[in-house]
């Protein structure tokens, strides 16, 4: 009973362990003062990343397609959490309110995926990517052009700082270009890991389950998915909308962590949506504990070389191309399946064809 | 009453009549067979059956209920499942997995009760790795069960399709082409298979085929298409014997 137990969930078991060694290595060198501040400072970020990572392979991976956009749904997750701490900062205790704000944070990125799920995912392949690309540009623009405060008076929108009319009294919840500031950092790398844990938790038994099953069904076979009954748009949007909504939940990582939300095009342009694609592919596409191991290298990385200044980028792209291989390439995977079995698992995405 | 009545059914693709004035009443427990020379329109009488294609004209009654105009995945819980001529499995999803997906109406359980793995959804799993296992049984995957579909040999996916179709439980059981791509060898134990779950599961069988051995041996009663049209239909045995029939084969 016992051995079936490990049986059945080796793959799952193999990835929590991983983590749990990698956090207890991480958490005693950082007290013990071996970790430069500098590295110390990119423990929470690397966590946003490698969950940001988690939830599009689930789209990407699991579902099938294809979106470039994710970036929008972490944006959603940071600025909606930031408003809710910003208006409870004083009257509220740390602890509630953070997890508050993760509440609201998962909920308005996972309306948002459900609400933009509608029309994107009737498109196919190359039409959704774009159209989750613009949709992920969209969302960072109309927040860096908007204007938004309380005060005595009530709620005041503006598109423009001259008829942003808010008393002294009130507070300014995101200011324009300059976006968001205040935030209490309440984010951690503790904080970081659970959450890390619950979206693999959250994602590996969906991936297991009925509902799962049901997913990569449609995305192996569309129409076969449909002769057998399943409802294929139902399946899509809860696939789309968890994905959003995990990806949110990053964004509460973020925003409670930088504090000051300014330029948000770094953070959340088509690049960072891009950058989560590369942590998805080099992980492995539907390989859940490859997008994490995959982003968490890939951000510590460049990091850790600072020393190694000019050869920095050559040396980086040189693990790119050899995370690639070690995924990818037909020898390496034969290898790898000799050598670790079930270890690793790489699914690719088979084509649709024509109905006949 | 028959369990399925197609009447008057037809469809056209731009200036192609694919399907003109298709008829049929089946009885239940029938093995029926659906023939004639390639681009006869059989595939099309599928898919106008599944809901692929909707009809121009005609009514689908299964059960005395009329099922026109359904979606594909609502036909299926009306009692349709098929298999393709072109085989379409889950093919990064293991064989048992296949057939799980075939039962996941049948076992449903809250999504919230897999992420958490409650009771429901153990007990839900289970009872669906039993019953998948029984239909591999009778298709004799019940070895493979661990095998992800792509890597199975043809003649065995061909089988794993009919069996995910099995899992739905369905009244009417669609078979196109199943024995495409076997050897006699695996045509005979396909027919073997096909008249037990007939016998054992009580199931009503409609079936597209080229082999005429596979056709002349299981099936009861058949039309012939061509170009679309009724050819000729009836008793297995008068059919094949029809100059008619014999000539639109011979002048494939
Ligand atoms: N979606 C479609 N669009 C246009 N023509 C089609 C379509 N589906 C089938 N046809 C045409 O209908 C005819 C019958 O095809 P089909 O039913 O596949 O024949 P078969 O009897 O070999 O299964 C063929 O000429 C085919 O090209
Ligand atoms: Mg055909």
């Amino acid at each position: 009973m016992k051995n079936s137990f490990l049986q059945k969930n080796k793959d799952e078991l193999l990835t929590y362990g991983l983590l749990l060694i990698f956090w207890i290595v991480m958490e005693v060198m950082r007290r013990g003062g071996m970790l430069t501040s500098h590295f110390s400072s990119m423990l929470v970020p690397m966590t946003y990343y490698a969950i940001g990572a988690v939830a599009l392979n689930l789209c990407v991976g699991i579902l099938g397609e294809l979106s470039i956009g994710h970036a929008g749904f972490m944006c959603i997750g940071a600025f909606s959490s930031a408003i809710f701490s910003l208006l409870f900062k004083e009257t509220m205790p740390t602890a509630p309110r953070f997890f508050l704000a993760f509440l609201v944070g998962i909920a308005f990125s996972a309306l948002f995926g459900f609400l933009i799920g509608i029309p994107v995912l009737r498109l196919k392949g190359d039409y959704l990517a774009i159209v989750t690309l613009a949709f992920g540009e969209i969302i960072k623009n109309i927040l860096t052009a908007i204007y938004l405060g309380v005060d005595s008076k009530g709620v005041h929108i503006a598109l423009n700082m001259t008829n942003f009319k808010i008393e002294t009294d009130g507070i300014k919840l995101i200011n324009g270009a300059q976006g968001v500031s205040g935030t209490p950092r309440n984010s951690s790398f503790t904080i970081g890991m659970i959450v890390l844990f619950l979206a693999l938790f959250v994602t590996t038994n969906l991936i297991k389950s009925r509902d799962g099953r049901a997913i990569m069904s449609i995305r192996d076979n569309r129409i076969a998915a449909e002769s057998i009954g399943i409802n294929v748009t139902r399946y899509k949007m809860l696939a789309f909308t968890i994905s959003a909504a995990i990806a949110g939940a990053a964004g509460v990582l973020f925003s409670h962590n930088v504090t000051t939300m300014t330029n948000i095009s770094n953070y959340f342009g088509y690049n960072a949506s891009i950058m989560l694609l590369v942590y998805v592919v080099l992980g492995g596409i539907g390989n859940i504990r490859g997008s994490v191991i995959a982003a968490m290298i890939l951000y510590l990385l460049p990091e850790m070389m600072r020393g190694l200044n000019r050869y920095r980028m050559l040396i980086y792209a040189i693990v790119l191309i050899l995370m690639m291989l070690f995924n990818w390439a037909p020898a390496m995977v034969d290898w790898r399946k000799k050598t670790f079995g079930a270890l690793f698992k790489t699914v690719t995405k088979s084509n649709e064809k024509e109905v006949a | 009453m028959a369990l399925l009545d197609i009447d008057h059914l037809s469809i056209s693709f731009g200036g192609l009549q694919a399907v003109l004035d298709f008829n049929v009443e089946i009885e239940k427990g029938e093995l029926y067979g659906l023939i004639g020379p390639n681009g006869a329109g059989k595939t099309t009488v599928f898919n106008l059956l599944t809901g692929v294609y909707q009809p121009d004209e005609g009514i689908i009654r299964l059960d005395g209920v009329d099922i026109t105009g359904h979606s594909t995945e609502a036909i299926n819980h009306d009692g349709i499942a098929r298999t393709f001529q072109n085989i379409r499995l889950f093919k990064a999803l293991s064989v048992i997995d296949n057939v799980k997906a075939g039962l996941h109406e049948r076992f449903p359980y809250p999504t919230i009760a897999g992420i958490l793995k409650l009771p429901s959804y153990r007990k839900a799993e289970q009872e669906m790795d039993e019953e998948a296992m029984k239909l591999l049984e009778v298709f004799g995957l019940a070895p493979e069960r661990d095998t992800l579909a792509a890597n199975l040999p043809y003649g065995a996916q061909r089988k794993l399709e009919i069996a995910r179709a099995m899992a739905t439980n369905p009244k009417l059981l669609l078979l196109d082409e199943p024995a495409a791509g076997m050897n006699p060898n695996e045509t005979g134990e396909l027919m073997d298979t096909i008249r037990f779950i007939r016998d054992e599961f009580d199931m009503t069988v409609l079936l597209i085929e080229h082999d005429m051995k596979l056709v002349s041996g299981i099936c009861d009663r058949l039309t012939v298409l061509n170009f679309g049209r009724i050819l000729a239909e009836g008793e297995t045995k008068a059919v094949l014997n029809d100059p008619e029939v014999i000539k639109a084969y011979l002048g494939d």
